[in-house]
């Protein structure tokens, strides 16, 4: 793994969006969208409800895709290729990019199942390297010392934050370059709230992390870059300071300072 | 840096491997035979009832299908179709006169009057009913139901139609009554609340309110009850005898339709007989039948569905 | 607030309507009535009780181990179900596989597969219609095309081919409902590791699935397990004496025997017994699966 100065402007870009357009049948969700997401940056996507955020963070991973009617438009370059490029198998992308989900979602398997989920479906066996594996990813979802005793244990006897963890610590198993989090938090309490934004801060040191939020102050608390989204078009990006003390956009200053949304 | 094993290297031929990709492929391909073995199916009892059945259809003349004169295997042998299609009718216009007061009983008294933990004791009770074998019933109207009768109607038959049509409407009645109490309880709760807050009973609740506005689920649940009557088959077979005389009398023996094909393929009816070609005649009567009568249910369950 | 008063204050309200003695009447009608639709439900389990108390009693005396473990014999005292026991198994071990791999492969086509289209609706109307087909048109089925077609005859083979088509749809509707009950998310989780769609139906899908898809199946065996005429139809010899012991030689089955031995009670007024006798056999049978359904069912309730 490349280790990249965080303060280098000249970062690689992972995803590069260009010209994306999507449909829900005739209704169009995404417009127009013009994105670069840098690497090693928490790039958070804000905007109120229906403003196409989710749309846009399962674009990146193709989970859209599972809903029949969607119908997309342009590009999305993943390390200079085209996702949607039909060489490349959607399998693939999202095995180099994990994601957590709104609601925790385990599956109904034992703690440790879960955890080793990704690589065993790709056909990893080795007993050894699992039980390794499963303890990293763990470790790095801060969930091990919680769990260790109790791998066999039913994944849904876990708490509502500790199985977000573990959902976390599922995405980690397979060591993704970037991390989709779809409001990761919106399920959780304020305590394991903290607890999941502690983790992303400590994340970043080694993944690019995409988090749609619907709450300012965790964008504001976590993240490097924030987009605004509103009605499927992509209004402003860029710094999070800057966006959050000096937005550009009208829109922008009236969705932060909570006139709307 | 943070410890990793490289796990997507250690892996990365596998993801990459269009072996998955193939047997993605292919699995739909073999789901997509077993799904077609139901068609298969319906296209198979198609085709053999009316490659068969034609047969019989061309040999004989509509003339004598249409007499009341059944004997296939007399010296000279006629083919009247009325005959069972009477007592198929009688024995399920008896069944339909048990089922349909009791059933509908039963669902006005779930749905509308008994408490929660009545009903929980009471349905899977009258469910075992259905779960019971035809052929339980059968043996339960021959020695139980055909005696008892005889101790009132001295004339009754060993073999009569009105026993396994009685029985075969304790059959039914289970379904009925699940049926129509699923339409029941699909109506709103409102609708009730709004007739009880004006003083009504429960009982004018539920035929000025509750049944008005269930009624095509109901009626779909008789139409089903009635093509289960016309195709049940063992009740009758054992209750109802093999007479083929054309008769309204309930107390006679009188054979329905189901009942002529099993007395035909247990016989020594052979192939290639006009005999053994009426079986598919009958058959396909009864497929065409109840078909419609199915379609039909459908229909009618599927308008009441619009409704809320 | 009494009636009086009401009627009081609206003095244009029909009184005869408003008056006490119609309402006591209209209360006493739905008191009957409760009465009336409580007795026509006790009614019908008051058959249910007649019925499993008949039988018992005119089995009572020739239920024994000895009838559970001897052969077939034209003498009633000498008769037992042994074989027949083996038959309705043998008959099971065709089904239950048959039922099982095509019914979960045309649900699974059907739920996640089939694009919500028009051959997806012709499919499931076609198995709806399956299900309503009178059981003894299935055995003319199999009568005509695995019994005289394939020349299967009135083998184990041939009457467990057409027992399955027969059941067929039931294990399809349940397996259906089972998937379907399969949360989303789950299926989201999976496919955002890189999933497959048949490694997310193997891994994820039918392990939640499968508490519901067997219930539907052992419901669907319990319904072959008592099915008579499509057997009949098929032309199942009377009396068996050999012990079936392969899926090519004949055989008869419980209800098969039942039926033989009802008919023939005018022959010899023992056979009632035994045929009694089988029906409680056959009855403890079904209990037990049924019992196993609702165990596996209530075991497996989702926790999420």
């Amino acid at each position: 793994m490349i280790n990249i100065n965080k303060n280098n402007n000249e970062r690689n870009i992972v995803f590069d969006v260009k010209e994306l357009n999507l449909w829900y049948g005739n209704d169009k969700a995404l417009k127009d969208l013009n994105f670069g997401i840098k690497q090693n940056d928490v790039t958070a996507i804000i905007g109120p409800s229906g403003c196409g955020k989710s749309t846009f963070i399962k674009t990146l991973n193709r989970l859209i895709e599972l809903i029949p009617s969607v119908r997309i438009e342009g590009e999305v370059l993943y390390n200079g290729t085209n996702i949607f490029d039909t060489s490349r198998s959607v399998e693939e992308l999202r095995s180099g990019v994990g994601m957590v989900f709104q609601k925790p979602n385990p599956f109904p398997k034992s703690i440790f199942e879960n955890v080793v989920y990704g690589p065993k479906i790709h056909g990893l066996r080795d007993k050894r390297k699992l039980l390794e594996l499963a303890e990293i990813s763990l470790k790095r979802a801060a969930l091990w010392d919680e769990v260790k005793d109790r791998m066999n244990d039913n994944a849904y006897e876990l708490s509502g934050g500790q199985q977000q963890r573990l959902c976390l610590a599922r995405a980690l198993s397979m060591e993704p370059d970037v991390l989709l989090m779809d409001e990761p938090t919106s399920a959780l309490d304020p305590i394991a709230t903290a607890k999941i934004e502690e983790l992303i801060m400590e994340l970043k040191k080694e993944y690019t992390i995409v988090i749609v939020t619907h709450s300012m102050q965790q964008a504001a608390r976590i993240s490097d870059e924030t987009a605004f989204f509103l009605l499927g078009e992509l209004i402003e990006t860029g710094n999070t300071n800057e966006i959050f003390t000096n937005p550009r956009d009208k829109r922008t200053e009236d969705y932060i300072t909570g006139r709307f949304g | 840096m943070v410890k990793t094993i490289q796990v997507r290297e250690l892996i990365s031929k596998n993801i990459k491997s269009t072996k998955n990709k193939y047997v993605d492929k292919l699995m739909p391909y073999i789901f997509f035979v077993a799904a077609s073995i139901s068609i298969i199916t319906t296209i198979g009892i198609v085709y053999t009832l009316i490659f068969d059945g034609l047969k019989f259809f061309r040999e004989v003349p509509l003339r004598e299908i249409f007499s009341t004169r059944l004997a296939p295997l007399a010296s000279n042998p006629s083919f009247g179709i009325l005959p069972i299609i009477n007592g198929t009718i009688i024995t399920s216009i008896i069944a339909m006169c048990v089922a349909i007061p009791i059933g509908l009983s039963t669902a006005i008294y779930l749905s509308e009057y008994a408490s929660d933990k009545v009903r929980k004791k009471i349905k899977p009770l009258v469910e075992v009913l259905a779960g019971i074998p035809t052929i339980v019933y059968g043996f339960f109207a021959y020695s139980f139901v055909t005696p008892l009768l005889m101790t009132i109607i001295p004339d009754l038959g060993a073999k009569n139609a009105l026993s396994p049509g009685i029985v075969m409407g304790i059959m039914i009645t289970p379904l009925v009554a699940s049926l129509s109490e699923d339409a029941m309880n699909s109506v709103p709760n409102e609708m009730r609340e709004g007739a009880l807050a004006l003083g009504s009973t429960k009982l004018e609740v539920t035929f000025k309110v509750v049944i008005p506005a269930a009624i095509s689920g109901i009626i779909a649940s008789f139409v089903l009850g009635i093509s289960r009557a016309v195709g049940e088959t063992m009740i009758v077979v054992i209750g109802s005898g093999s007479s083929k005389n054309f008769t309204f009398d309930i107390t006679q023996s009188m054979q329905t339709m189901t009942a002529y094909i099993v007395e035909f393929t247990s016989g020594d009816a052979g192939s290639g007989t006009l005999g053994y070609y009426s079986l598919y005649a009958v058959g396909l009567l009864l497929f065409v039948f109840t078909l419609l009568m199915n379609l039909l249910a459908q229909y009618i369950s599927r308008k009441y569905r619009e409704e809320y | 607030m009494s009636i009086e008063s009401i009627d009081s204050r609206e003095p244009h309200f029909p009184k005869m309507y408003m008056s006490k003695g119609n309402f006591n009447r209209r209360i006493l009608l739905d008191k009957i009535a409760r009465k009336l639709f409580l007795s026509a439900t006790l009614l019908a389990l008051l058959v249910l009780g007649v019925l499993i108390f008949r039988i018992s009693s005119q089995s009572i005396g020739w239920l024994n181990i000895k009838f559970l473990t001897s052969n077939l014999s034209i003498f009633p005292e000498k008769a037992g179900i042994y074989g027949v026991i083996l038959g309705s198994l043998w008959l099971m071990l065709i089904v239950a596989p048959i039922t099982l791999i095509i019914g979960v492969s045309t649900a699974i086509y059907l739920e996640e597969y089939a694009s919500k289209g028009k051959v997806r609706e012709f499919i499931r109307i076609n198995i709806s219609n399956l299900a309503g087909v009178p059981s003894v048109i299935f055995g003319l089925l199999g009568l005509t095309v695995f019994g005289r077609l394939f020349n299967l005859g009135s083998s184990i083979l041939a009457g467990g081919l057409t027992m399955s088509l027969l059941v067929l749809p039931i294990v399809v509707v349940a397996s259906q409902e089972a998937i379907r009950a399969v949360p989303n998310f789950l299926r989201d989780a999976s496919y955002a590791m890189g999933a497959t769609k048949w490694v997310t139906m193997r891994t994820v899908i039918l392990p939640v699935a499968l508490p519901g898809i067997l219930t539907g199946s052992i419901l669907a065996l319990s319904r072959a397990i008592g099915e008579t005429a499509p057997l009949v139809v098929l032309g199942i010899p009377t009396l068996i004496l050999k012990i079936p012991t392969g899926i090519m030689d004949d055989f008869t089955a419980l209800p098969i025997q039942i039926y033989y031995w009802t008919l023939d009670t005018v022959l010899v007024p023992e056979y009632i017994n035994l045929a009694a006798a089988t029906i409680i056999v056959l009855l403890v049978v079904l209990f037990l699966m049924n019992t196993t359904a609702i165990l596996i069912r209530n075991k497996f309730q989702r926790r999420y």
